[in-house]
């Protein structure tokens, strides 16, 4: 078991600084209770890695990340015979055709060793949406019966089931098959409140009137049609800036020299200077 | 698991499936087997536990949040609901409804996640949402509340109560917070009023009739400005996800052809003998697209997010040209430059561009205009695409333009946001259009993704 409860899942993850709300608790704890992988899907920047790291180190577990990239493949991402080894024993010995497929000669990736770990180990599968989709149908005998098949070795089933996390960014859909699969997690923008707590959790040495006000800002930033909202990343971005530059307040000027923060494109800043009134620098 | 627990798992799963949520069998079981390991007396535990095994798109969450409201109410009301007396109800005090405006105001101000918070929009619900109907019935109604309530009309008092002074991003701010829960509010009354109805006369009834669609299948037409704004928020991120399934069919696509002078070259390493073929990279084929929209405003909200995609999925084509009308037409592709903000865009081009001439749409001139003016801009690498409802109000057609138009494209399409079976009724030319240009219905953003996507990757 991982957790015993949803509150208990708050309340642990609350320890090592990552505030779960009702959804995030209880998702996080029926992944673990039911032994299903989670897919927390959302924009750039509300936390979805670091949900998965949070959970890796509020129970002690290992944390495996396997990031995946277009052009991912199984001997990348499962498991891959170390030939350069295998060619040299066959060279040192003639007679070594029946060993060389052992053990010894196994290059363990990620998956793999995810699923031959014996202690208590958290998966995390990054950005699933940027891999091709060949790799979701690699990842969808290993996420519903946590086992590899190996046809040299036979085939391997996990002695204890990892906890899995799987992110996406949502610039693809991923197939039904695979989703089917997973709990299904949408990790979305904060309300203000949860967002002032965040900012105060990540950044404890800010003034909790500024963390407020800086959290009503981002929400309304969010709230106009801008290319990029900022995310909950850059807000905290956001706070610790005004902390460096030994900032307590947010005035409009502090705000308009230091938008570029959380605003990347120049329309998005131009607009947002422009409803709220900034000084254009 | 209990019996009517499980009676009501299976209705629930059912009702969701009826309202389009694809739920599937092995979902269903998950779900089921969530509700033996979770605290079900924790309502909103119990939500998210539902949320998370069957909901697996973000678009089907608000109709997800209705459904789960009406089936695990947060309340129930005590005893049977008394009839309502005729238009002898109690009276309203005019003291009263100004002690219950203040309380209101204090909870706006407030976190709108406090358990108070919805609590008293159920007891407002209760105490003015009745409205007596016909056979000595009743029923219930979010508006009468809203209306002796008026929240809207405490922002000024709101913001006065808030801050120290008037004016500038403080005011904004506040204003946001306050707009955002005045909108709680009214979700928690319509959401409550919904509840009674369906205490009374049954779920399955008000279920049908009161789930939101997800906002990719809401009709162009029918748009409200929320939903509108809602959408153009939808448009990059619509945009990157088209974009990513091009390019990734692009590479799938065939290889080009056999490169016959680096196979040649690459067949001297193994005596002559042309082992590895080497094949030519295929060109991108990237359309040049011509858009003609229709920007009057019977068709305008569905024109204006069409342009915006077009314009977000740039890289996609080689070039873009852009032309509004209504009844005369002018280029509106500089208001697109990259860079620009596209609300600003959106209301340059509909001041700026000339487009009216006397206010009703007329395609035939509009078509033997473009021809006239612009006919440099199709030729023969042009992909056209025309936006419209084909309703010309009864004017010519100008066909021949049009198929002129259509005969230079290399490709011509036509969108039209209105339902196929109200196609030709009326002032209606679809059909006479229809015969030259192939005509799609497009009458939300899933059919809409859906032709670019096709567009973009068929030539």
């Amino acid at each position: 078991m991982w957790f015993a409860s949803p509150d208990e899942v708050r309340g642990r993850l609350a320890s090592v600084d990552y505030l779960a709300d009702d959804g995030i608790a209880t998702s996080v704890f029926l992944a673990g209770a039911l032994g299903k992988p989670l897919l927390a899907e959302g924009p750039a920047g509300v936390g979805k890695t670091q949900l998965a790291k949070a959970v890796a180190q509020a129970t002690g577990a290992r944390l495996i990340r396997l990031q995946c990239y277009e052009g991912l493949d199984e001997a990348r991402a499962l498991y891959e015979w170390n030939y350069k080894k295998q060619l040299l024993r066959i060279q040192a010995d003639g007679d070594a055709w029946e060993d060389i497929f052992s053990e010894e000669f196994l290059l363990e990736r990620p998956l793999l060793r995810a699923i031959r770990s014996d202690e208590p180990t958290v998966l995390l599968i990054d950005e699933t949406d940027k891999a091709d989709v060949e790799v979701e149908g690699l990842l969808l005998e290993i996420l519903s019966d946590f086992q590899v098949t190996i046809p040299e070795l036979g085939t391997i089933t996990a002695i204890r089931r990892p906890y899995v996390v799987l992110t996406s960014n949502a610039t693809r859909e991923l197939s039904e098959a695979l989703k089917r699969r997973c709990l299904y997690l949408h990790l979305g923008y904060p309300s203000p409140e949860r967002e002032r707590d965040i900012v105060l959790a990540q950044v404890p040495e800010l003034p909790g009137l500024l963390a407020e006000r800086l959290a009503r800002t981002v929400a309304t930033l969010r709230g106009l049609e801008l290319k990029k909202s900022p995310s909950i990343a850059e807000t905290v971005d956001w706070a610790r800036t005004l902390l460096a530059l030994g900032r307590t307040d947010l005035d409009e000027g502090v705000m308009a020299a230091t938008l570029g923060v959380v605003l990347k494109h120049d329309s998005d800043q131009s607009r947002a200077a422009k409803e709220l009134g900034l000084p254009r620098p | 698991m209990s019996e009517p627990l499980l009676d009501r798992h299976v209705a629930f799963v059912g009702a969701l499936r009826e309202a389009g949520l694809p739920v599937s069998l092995a979902e269903g079981l998950d779900a089921a087997r969530a509700l033996t390991v979770i605290d079900l007396a924790e309502r909103e535990t119990l939500r998210e536990a539902y949320a998370a095994t069957l909901v697996k798109r973000p678009q089907h969450r608000p109709g997800f949040d209705a459904l789960f409201d009406l089936w695990f109410p947060p309340v129930i009301s005590d005893g049977p609901p008394e009839p309502a007396p005729g238009h002898a109800e109690r009276p309203v005090l005019p003291n009263e409804t100004a002690e219950l405006r203040d309380r209101l105001a204090d909870l706006l101000m407030g976190d709108p996640d406090d358990p108070a918070f919805r609590a008293f929009a159920r007891s407002m619900v209760g105490r003015f949402g009745r409205v007596p109907a016909a056979g000595n019935r009743q029923s219930w109604f979010s508006y009468p509340v809203l209306r002796a309530l008026s929240p809207q009309t405490l922002i000024a008092r709101l913001l006065d109560a808030m801050l120290a002074e008037r004016g500038g991003v403080p005011e904004t701010l506040a204003r946001t917070q306050i707009s955002r829960n005045i909108r709680k509010f009214e979700e928690a009354v319509v959401a409550d009023v919904r509840r009674r109805i369906a205490e009374e006369s049954g779920i399955e009834k008000i279920a049908r009739t009161s789930v939101p669609l997800p906002i990719d299948r809401v009709d162009f037409l029918r748009l409200t400005r929320d939903e509108l704004a809602r959408l153009r928020r939808e448009v990059h991120p619509l945009a990157r996800r088209l974009a990513t399934r091009l390019t990734a069919r692009r590479k799938l696509g065939r290889r080009g052809r056999l490169d016959v002078r680096r196979t040649v070259r690459a067949s001297l390493s193994t005596g002559g003998v042309p082992l590895t073929p080497h094949l030519r990279p295929r060109r991108p084929h990237r359309p040049e697209l011509v858009i003609l929209c229709d920007a009057s405003g019977s068709v305008a909200a569905f024109s204006h997010f069409t342009l915006l995609l077009t314009f977000a999925l740039r890289e996609q084509f080689t070039k873009v040209r852009a032309f509004a009308f209504v009844d005369t037409v002018d280029e509106i592709t500089a208001h697109f430059r990259p860079g620009v903000d596209v609300l600003d865009a959106v209301t340059r081009m509909t001041e700026e561009a000339d487009i009216v001439r006397f206010g009703r749409t007329d395609y035939g001139h509009v078509f033997t205009r473009f021809a006239e003016r612009y006919a440099d801009a199709i030729g023969p690498r042009t992909s056209l695409l025309i936006l419209g409802d084909a309703r010309s109000n009864y004017q010519a057609p100008a066909l021949d333009a049009l198929r002129r138009l259509a005969g230079e494209a290399r490709h011509a399409h036509w969108l039209n946001p209105e339902p196929r079976p109200q196609w030709d009724s009326g002032d209606s030319l679809a059909s006479a259009y229809a015969g030259i240009v192939p005509m799609y219905e497009c009458r939300n953003v899933a059919q809409l993704a859906t032709f670019v996507e096709d567009l973009a990757q068929v030539y």
